[in-house]
């Protein structure tokens, strides 16, 4: 588990990289357009630490979180904020009530920085005085601060081609009709003039996304104004559902999943039988983060270094030209391989993904795994395929799993495909419906461990029921209830983080990261939990058991240290016999043989590593000649 | 130090003799590495020693074997059809068998197919080390001593040095090896090379690269201390099993410990009562720069001689987990869910492709051997013998494991018929365009499907049959692989490939022929081209080529095929056919009457 940044010499070909990479070449540009009508300050919900919130700072904190975790995922992604129902104006076209929020160095439409990140983590403190809010659509004014704001945003995502980028707009409000307070004539052309921009913005390849913020109490009313503003309809607008959060917990993570765009690692043609097969997207949803590659600066100027990589022949030193040949030598032969031919080797396969068969659950034991899943997910256009996902999907659950054969490029493997029931909670939905790719090892990769250290002859311990019982107790108690995989922050990689952060600001103080993978010592120390592994520990160990563990550490100690003991001995015993100063002084150390030489050194705890010469020199530097 | 034994009559004597011939080469060198691997159907009669039962002896071999450190892999093949055999003697050899199992260091396996004799083979044994060893904390005062194995780990594809062929033919002490070498060279002055204490490492923070020195990386890095601790327990359902990150290790209790081995028993028996599962925290070296928070759940073992153990498996941090979301499959539209007899025949799919059927599971991972490391080893030993031997074909054996099982296939054909009934009848326009999309996407960019034309041929030649990809034109039918050819619409280089091909194929026919064998397929072949220049506006192709080809028979003294062609009216391509061509109707009529008379002057 070691992060290594160190890899400059690793494997041309490492197929891991293949399973980390997403082969998105896309960029995307997103507008964060933030509401800050004093609505958004009234409105609260409660926090876990018992204060209210918010909507405003719900918004702000999720957008901070985001932005820190596309400068680390994302960092080629280009982001501008912007509020609107602000006080002060600033942005190009000058208009009223828009505020776009920039730091130094940086476009209003840019990637992220550090610098982006520190500040904006301090806005709520100065937004009262910089920014200010303010309703920006009052009666008798012809101000219009949503227009505006659409407009502010459309001209910041006018760079770059919708063909390579793709433009997003995060609507973030919490006010279902905005033009609620207007009458007549001007409530209608405001409306108007509001949804012809946002369909002017879509028709040039801006999505609008809207991320309404309300109270269970107070619903967010889709129909009033934002469903014409979208263009949902029908059934779209049903499913359509305001994030209702009781909690900002809640909300945050609502938040949190609707920004983030899924991305697809491709796309795979499932051979079910001869004659049928379906298409499948499959999706990365776990892989591990890394600290990303290192790039070797120049020390001096801080400029980045170019690697120059070059093949040396190890007997001419001559430089090899072109892409050699590759060899492996059997039976004392050198084996020639040509590229084409190793990758003929690897291709066993005639598909993609390849139906096998079907097997009980009960036969993917949990030490069947080498990598991450795969998230494999009907592709939308095929109506056949998510039928028959749905069909076998309904039919595994649970009770069995699907075995293919993923014929890839680098590791054609077998895979287990697993079905998954969506999973709802208060904050939407924690598991996607689909299936999981699980990939299988193969015989070779599987050791067997266990019977290692099988004493022939005798039974293994068991427990016997009380202890069992005894430990069902403890079991019960350390219950981490509502224990979810992903609770733990990386403590490594929030660190080297913290510390890029820090350096890339010239910040003095390194930040302190809290590590959260320690065990709760304050739960440990509960009377309960004690008592239980006390009990526990009584049942399996005995009473006294600290002597005896060390006994048996003494005892497994003493095999190895009486062997040394033992050549210790000997080697003092025999290095006596010989009078060293003497041989020494004349010379005739090379006389005797190493082993003897040896005991020398032994006796004298030196080393007894190297040649002879080494060992003589050795003994000469330690008699002090 | 392996030794096979191959023998199916007298398997006593032979293990006696395999024991003998490790002795005798080793001696008491090499314990615990000293490996027997007997294989068997074990369903011979065995001879009854001279004196004591077979019982007593397999007892004194065991004990020879413990007393010489061998283990032995006893492979048993019992393939299903040879169950004719006496019952009797099988249960008999199956508990001479399990006694030596019980008696010395014996792993028997069950196998009934190649493939899982394959699997079974473990040509290469390595042997285990332990990644920690130590206290598991479940708190300051209670520690049980564990060790940490791996129990899966990638058996990777070997890597294969790079040639040079630098060295002069007559040094016979070559390496031949190609070494990597690197430079660092600064952008500004490519000419100039950086020196390694020069350099310094930078890390990308968005835009920017922040340099961080090694000493101030040492300084800062997260540094945990050397410890397993326990977090806590909590629901097995609570922790999905696509949540496993890595491959899988094994907490063993340190062996000889019986206290420690009672203890894990005992919460390996409580947890899987319980349904719970164990988190913990490990760091399993001093100086190990990140900590792994992993999911230890129990495995109860069912030999009495082998102890309890737990497996362990890496979970995910905050940070490696993507929420995307998925649209729920219940509020979809109606039209997307699959109607009652649609559900039917899955149901019935999966029946029928039940791998594991009454508890004898095909294709156990344990059983199941990497075809690809297998074809590498078996084209290994074939370029031993010849340098410039191809690639051999995936042996019958491994496709076993790459492809459904042929045999359960055709006898449920009915079934399958059945759901391609099913399935084919809901049929759309946007599925036939969707699945042309991927057809056409292949040639050009998905390299990293690493599919190659055979693949691909191979796979659209089940399926699209009309459709197949043709890249070059074959012997077999030359004409439909032109007309497939030409037909293609991912490049414009294939028409004239295609024409240039079947050129070629026209020419080796005609010139090859003995008696005018193959004069008719070369007139087909004729037809073919004549009929493809005409649709694809290349008459000049057609008609230079026509010229050329009865000079050629005229030159070579093929006239017969000359007159072969008069006689089913071929001709040039005419202005009427063609408004490119420059050959006018009747030219084209009179070319080969024309030609004829000329070549008998």
């Amino acid at each position: 588990m070691d992060i290594d940044p160190d890899d400059v010499f690793r494997d041309d070909e490492d197929p891991e990289n293949e399973l980390f990479q997403e082969r998105d070449s896309t960029k995307e540009m997103l507008v964060y357009l933030v509401d800050a009508s004093p609505k958004m300050f009234s409105t609260t919900c409660p926090s876990e630490d018992q204060k209210d919130v918010t909507h405003f700072q719900v918004a702000v904190s999720c957008i901070a979180q985001s932005l820190r975790t596309q400068i680390i995922n994302r960092s080629y992604d280009e982001v501008a904020i912007c509020f609107f129902n602000t006080r002060e104006r600033k942005n190009l076209q000058d208009s009223n009530n828009v505020y776009v929020f920039n730091v130094p160095e940086r476009e209003e439409l840019d990637r992220p920085t550090a610098r982006l990140i520190k500040e904006f983590d301090s806005i709520e403190e100065s937004f009262s005085k910089e920014i200010g809010s303010k309703y920006g659509i009052l009666p008798g004014s012809r101000d219009n601060s949503l227009y505006n704001a659409l407009w502010v945003a459309q001209a910041l995502l006018r760079k770059g081609s919708a063909k390579t980028a793709e433009k997003r707009i995060l609507l973030f409000t919490n006010e279902d009709d905005p033009f609620g307070n207007i009458k007549g004539m001007t409530k209608m052309d405001m409306t108007r003039t509001t949804l012809q921009r946002a369909k002017d913005a879509q028709d040039l390849g801006i999505s609008i996304e809207l991320l309404p913020l309300t109270r269970p109490d107070d619903e967010f009313n889709m129909s009033l104004f934002y469903a014409d503003l979208l263009g949902l309809e029908g059934t779209n607008l049903t499913q359509f559902k305001a994030l209702v959060g009781e909690r900002f917990e809640d909300m945050k993570d609502q938040l949190r999943k609707r920004m983030f765009r899924k991305r697809k690692i491709r796309r795979l043609k499932f051979i079910i039988t001869d004659a049928i097969s379906i298409e499948v997207n499959t999706y990365a949803l776990v892989r591990p983060t890394n600290p990303g590659t290192i790039t070797w600066l120049d020390s001096v100027t801080n400029l980045p270094l170019k690697t120059d990589r070059s093949f040396i022949c190890a007997d001419t030193g001559a430089l090899v030209q072109g892409t050699p040949k590759l060899f492996q030598t059997y039976k004392n032969e050198s084996i020639m391989f040509s590229t084409d031919e190793l990758s003929e080797i690897k291709r066993v396969s005639t598909g993609p993904l390849r139906l096998l068969g079907f097997k009980p659950l009960s036969c993917l034991k949990d030490y069947h795994n080498l990598k991450p899943s795969t998230f494999v997910f009907p592709s939308d256009e095929c109506t056949l395929c998510s039928n028959f996902i749905f069909c076998i999907h309904f039919n595994l659950l649970a009770v069995f799993f699907a075995v293919a054969f993923y014929g890839s490029s680098t590791h054609p493997q077998l895979v287990a495909l697993v079905a998954q029931e969506e999973i709802m909670s208060t904050s939407g939905q924690v598991e996607p419906p689909g299936m999981h790719m699980i990939y299988l090892p193969y015989s070779d990769d599987v050791r067997p461990v266990e019977e290692l250290h099988t004493d022939t002859n005798a039974m293994a311990p068991r427990a016997t029921d009380d202890q069992i019982k005894s430990a069902s107790a403890l079991v019960r108690r350390v219950d981490l209830k509502s224990f979810s995989v992903c609770q733990f922050a990386n403590p490594a990689l929030q660190r080297h983080y913290a510390v890029l952060q820090a350096l890339a600001l010239d910040e003095d103080e390194m930040p302190d990261v809290q590590d959260e993978t320690l065990p709760d010592e304050e739960g440990m120390a509960r009377p309960g939990v004690v008592k239980a592994l006390e009990e526990f520990k009584l049942s399996v160990y005995g009473e006294n058991y600290d002597e005896e563990s060390d006994s048996i550490a003494s005892g497994k100690t003493s095999d190895a240290s009486k062997k040394r003991k033992a050549i210790a001995d000997k080697a003092t015993e025999e290095s006596a016999k010989v009078d060293w100063s003497d041989l020494a002084d004349k010379g005739e150390l090379k006389e005797l043989t190493v082993p003897k030489l040896k005991y020398y050194l032994t006796a004298n705890g030196l080393s007894v590593s190297g040649k002879k010469e080494d060992l003589i020199n050795r003994i000469l530097t330690h008699l002090g000649k | 130090m392996n030794l096979c034994a191959l023998t199916f009559l007298i398997v006593i004597d032979a293990v006696v003799v395999g024991m003998d011939m490790l002795i005798k080469k080793y001696g008491q060198t090499n314990k615990g590495k000293k490996r027997l691997c007997l294989l068997t159907n074990a369903a011979s009669p065995t001879k009854d020693p001279y004196d004591g039962t077979k019982e007593d002896q397999v007892n004194t071999i065991a004990e020879q074997m413990r007393a010489h450190g061998m283990k032995m892999d006893c492979i048993v093949v019992r393939v299903t059809q040879d169950l004719d055999v006496d019952k009797k003697i099988l249960e008999e050899n199956d508990y001479l068998l399990n006694a030596f199992s019980y008696k010395s260091s014996t792993k028997t396996v069950h196998v009934d197919s190649p493939t899982s004799l394959l699997g079974a083979l473990r040509t290469r044994n390595i042997s285990p080390v332990t990644i920690y060893r130590g206290d598991f904390e479940m708190s300051s005062k209670m520690k049980i001593k564990v060790w940490v194995y791996k129990k899966t780990s990638e058996e990777k594809f070997p890597t294969l040095k790079k040639y040079s062929d630098k060295a002069p033919p007559t040094d016979n002490f070559a390496t031949h090896e190609i070494k990597v070498d690197y430079e660092y060279k600064s952008i500004e002055d490519p000419n100039k090379s950086v020196p390694p204490e020069q350099r310094i490492k930078g890390y990308r923070y968005g835009p920017q690269v922040v340099p961080i020195s090694s000493a101030e990386l040492e300084a800062f890095k997260f540094k945990p201390e050397k410890s397993v601790k326990l977090l806590g327990f909590t629901d097995d359902s609570n922790i999905m099993r696509h949540y496993y990150m890595r491959d899988v290790n094994i907490f063993i209790a340190e062996p000889g410990n019986t206290k420690a081995i009672v203890a894990v028993s005992a919460l390996a028996r409580a947890l899987k009562e319980m349904n719970k599962v164990a988190i913990v925290r490990c760091v399993w070296r001093q100086g190990q720069g990140n900590a792994v928070v992993g999911v230890l759940t129990p495995n109860v073992s069912d030999k009495h001689h082998i102890p309890d153990s737990f497996y362990f498996n890496v979970l995910p941090f905050a940070e490696d987990i993507r929420e995307f979301q998925f649209p729920s499959f219940s509020n979809l539209p109606s039209s997307m869910q699959p109607n009652e007899q649609q559900q039917e025949a899955a149901d019935k799919l999966v029946q029928m492709l039940d791998l594991a059927p009454t508890g004898k599971e095909v294709l156990r991972p344990d059983l199941t051997p990497n075809p690809v490391l297998e074809r590498f080893y078996h084209c290994l030993e074939v370029k031993s013998k010849q340098q410039d031997a191809a690639v051999p074909p995936l042996d019958e054996t491994l496709r076993k494991i790459t492809e459904p099982d042929p045999e359960l296939i055709s006898q449920n054909k009915a079934v399958i018929d059945e759901f391609h009934r099913c399935f084919e009848l809901k049929e759309n326009p946007k599925l036939k365009k969707s699945s042309r999309r991927l057809l056409k996407e292949k040639p050009t960019g998905s390299n990293e499907e690493g599919l190659g034309s055979g693949a691909v041929q191979a796979i659209d030649a089940i399926e699209y049959t009309s459709r197949v990809k043709v890249e070059k034109i074959g012997d077999l039918d030359p004409v439909q692989d032109f007309e497939a050819m030409m037909s293609r619409r991912d490049g414009t280089e294939w028409v004239n490939k295609a024409i240039q091909d079947m050129k070629n194929k026209i020419f080796d026919m005609v010139e090859n022929s003995f008696e005018g064998d193959t004069y008719h397929k070369a007139l087909e072949c004729l037809v073919a081209l004549r009929k493809g220049c005409i649709l694809e506006q290349e008459p000049k192709q057609f008609n230079d080529f026509l010229h050329h080809l009865v000079k050629f028979c005229q030159e070579k003294d093929l006239k017969s095929f000359g007159e072969y062609l008069a006689s089913h009216e071929i001709t040039l391509i005419s202005k009427k056919e063609a408004p490119d061509s420059e050959i006018s109707e009747e030219d084209a009529k009179s070319f080969i009457v024309k030609r004829e008379p000329k070549a008998e002057n």
